[in-house]
């Protein structure tokens, strides 16, 4: 039997390189002034999957929730070896939480169908929460493995995977039967290269939102359809569903689906403590050393 | 909700081999100021194996009642039979606010809990509050604040669960403060039975190494630390050299540990360690909200920086401008000058 893997991945905004035009006066942040990128777990992930099919064989999917743009992330997911691409998208998942993206996802999960393993990165850079993997799980109603640094061994005969994961202070070692779903940490895997070869095809693929906005008002919706067809016999239809494609409830998805809101967002304030400017000249120096052996806080 | 519920606020109390987490502790003592705000007594949540003995610390630490289920599959743990089994209590019982620390074990199982109670949850909170609140007209009792930094710290939000029930928040260790103990203080302890499918125990721990730390940052009273103006070898032995000279624990910003220059375990902020030590001097440490979040309690700050308007002035007690290579050997000399 082969070996069916899905990888979930997640296009964020690189919150490592937030500059100062990024914040908007009222602090809230300006996300579309934001390089968009592969959030690096994720990349983790797709090249542990990777390697287990070099392995064993099988598919890797790739499966993301976002807005039309995140199909230049899942080319890359092509470009590094990905069987097959989906991004799931639809205004109406806009401003999910994580509790209406893991519904939203393990429905698609389950419109994929048949899977042995699902790998994750165990968080994303612009939100730090965790909580996707292991609610995709639960709506799965299957175990996972979060903090992953390596997987060990794969039996696909017994139907059980080997991992080590990252527990306080050390690491343990677990074996779960398939299906599950494993979360994976930063450094368990450097993500592979592009390959030349794949990217020489696959920069030609494409989601239905890159195809229908190559298609002008002169051109009928069957002509659409055909245009899709081609691009899905070439094997290059990046595919794309909506809710009604992963029969999805309406209610649980986005904001609506979302039981955490935003209540407000401040621009981070500065706890004005008594503040002393201290000249680096030994005299400033030792002025200040004198004060802190006064209040205790040295010897 | 039914105002005759005493029972609202709840803490996961993470033990590991007989020994209770310090977050547990933390929370409870947090748990405590909000259930006041609710008029709810405070309950601890003990899962594990022959553990028993822990519900008397628990009590101390604020807990009125200890749910306590003792199994020998619970020994070590396991994010199913945790998840399931605290999942099956929280229907039951339906509390208002549920607290995890945000540990390994704590960021494992809250998502799975809040996933099929459909709760709200929120990450890594700095601070929590009870507040009602009328939104679109509608008043909305106890609801839980779950404020943390978001995007990359660079913002502080507020976030509630209006519409649901049950309000879940992680909080990382340390983040807060954990109270005296009164051993006088009474509570009820509460045995939950406990019955689990195979199919929730089908995942078997191999291995499982586990080192104590040789690292104490939350004990140490004095911390000197580096971050991305320090981001060298040369540079960073100065402060390990000012480390020695006061008796200091060295530590930094997520910069350092990213450049290998030191372990994971000595990152102090957001993402990892929240310390209050009598003393912190922050060197090249621009004071981004994410390594502020872990030390801005710190009884002193001295901030040495070669950016007059970086950040870490604003948390600060003293403030040096000036590069750390020109600094660093001037204090060094200044503080050894006092002790003689």
């Amino acid at each position: 039997m082969s070996l069916h893997t899905i990888v979930l991945v997640k296009q964020v905004p690189d919150t490592s390189n937030i500059s100062g035009d990024v914040m908007r006066p009222d602090g809230t942040v300006n996300r579309a002034r934001l390089p968009a990128i592969f959030n690096p777990e994720d990349q983790e992930a797709l090249e542990l999957a990777l390697r287990l099919k070099d392995l064993h064989g099988g598919t890797v999917t790739a499966l993301t929730m976002g807005p039309p743009n995140a199909a230049n992330m899942l080319r890359e997911c092509l470009y590094m070896g990905a069987d097959r691409a989906i991004l799931v998208s639809d205004r109406r998942f806009a401003a999910a939480d994580t509790l209406a993206t893991s519904y939203a996802l393990s429905k698609a999960i389950e419109h994929i169908g048949e899977y042995d393993l699902i790998f994750g990165g165990r968080q994303a850079i612009d939100g730090d929460t965790a909580q996707v993997g292991p609610q995709t799980a639960e709506k799965l109603n299957i175990p996972q493995i979060a903090y992953t640094l390596e997987v060990q061994n794969l039996d696909l005969s017994k139907r059980t995977i080997r991992a080590k994961r990252a527990i306080k202070n050390g690491y343990e070692i677990l074996e779960a039967p398939l299906p599950v779903l494993l979360t994976v940490t930063k450094d368990a895997a450097e993500p592979r290269p592009f390959d030349v070869k794949r990217l020489c095809v696959y920069k030609r693929a494409q989601s239905k939102f890159e195809i229908e906005a190559t298609v002008d008002d002169s051109h009928d919706l069957v002509w659409m359809d055909e245009l899709m067809e081609k691009v899905k016999a070439e094997d290059l239809l990046i595919e794309t569903w909506n809710i009604e494609d992963i029969d999805a409830d309406v209610a649980m998805c986005g904001l609506a689906g979302s039981p955490t809101k935003v209540h407000k967002v401040e621009n981070v304030v500065l706890s004005g403590s008594e503040f002393k400017k201290v000249p680096a000249t030994p005299e400033g120096l030792n002025d200040m050393i004198t004060e802190l052996m006064q209040d205790h806080i040295f010897g | 909700m039914s105002a005759t519920n005493k029972d609202m606020v709840w803490v996961f109390a993470e033990q590991s081999d007989g020994e209770l987490a310090d977050v547990g502790l933390e929370l409870l003592h947090k748990a405590r100021t909000l259930a006041k705000k609710m008029n709810s007594e405070v309950s601890a949540v003990l899962l594990g194996h022959e553990v028993e003995a822990l519900t008397s610390t628990l009590i101390a630490h604020g807990a009125d009642n200890v749910y306590l289920l003792d199994d020998k599959e619970l020994k070590d743990f396991r994010s199913l039979p945790y998840a399931n089994l605290i999942t099956k209590l929280v229907e039951e019982k339906r509390p208002r606010v549920v607290l995890f620390g945000a540990t390994h074990i704590g960021r494992d199982i809250a998502p799975r809990v809040a996933s099929h109670t459909r709760s709200g949850l929120t990450a890594d909170c700095t601070e929590l509050k009870i507040e009602t609140l009328t939104i679109r007209k509608v008043e909305h009792e106890d609801l839980l604040l779950q404020i943390r930094p978001a995007f990359g710290g660079n913002i502080i939000a507020t976030i509630i669960s209006p519409d649901v029930a049950i309000q879940m928040a992680t909080i990382r260790e340390g983040v807060m403060e954990m109270g005296e103990p009164d051993s006088k203080r009474k509570g009820k302890v509460i045995p939950v039975p406990v019955a689990l499918d195979p199919v929730e125990i089908a995942v078997k721990i191999i291995e499982k190494h586990q080192e104590p730390s040789g690292v104490n940052l939350k004990g140490a009273p004095i911390i000197v630390a580096g971050g991305y103006g320090a981001d060298t070898p040369e540079k960073f032995q100065l402060i390990k050299d000012l480390a020695k000279v006061l008796g200091a624990e060295v530590a930094g910003s997520r910069a350092v540990v990213d450049a290998g220059l030191i372990d994971s375990e000595r990152q102090v902020g957001q993402t990892g360690t929240t310390v209050r030590p009598k003393l912190y001097i922050a060197i090249g440490i621009s004071g981004a909200i994410q390594h502020r979040a872990g030390m801005q309690e710190s009884q002193k700050i001295i901030a040495i920086n070669n950016d007059p308007e970086a950040p870490i002035f604003g948390v600060a007690h003293y403030g040096i401008t000036g590069n750390l290579e020109e600094v660093l050997p001037k204090l060094i000399a200044a503080y050894k000058s006092q002790l003689h």
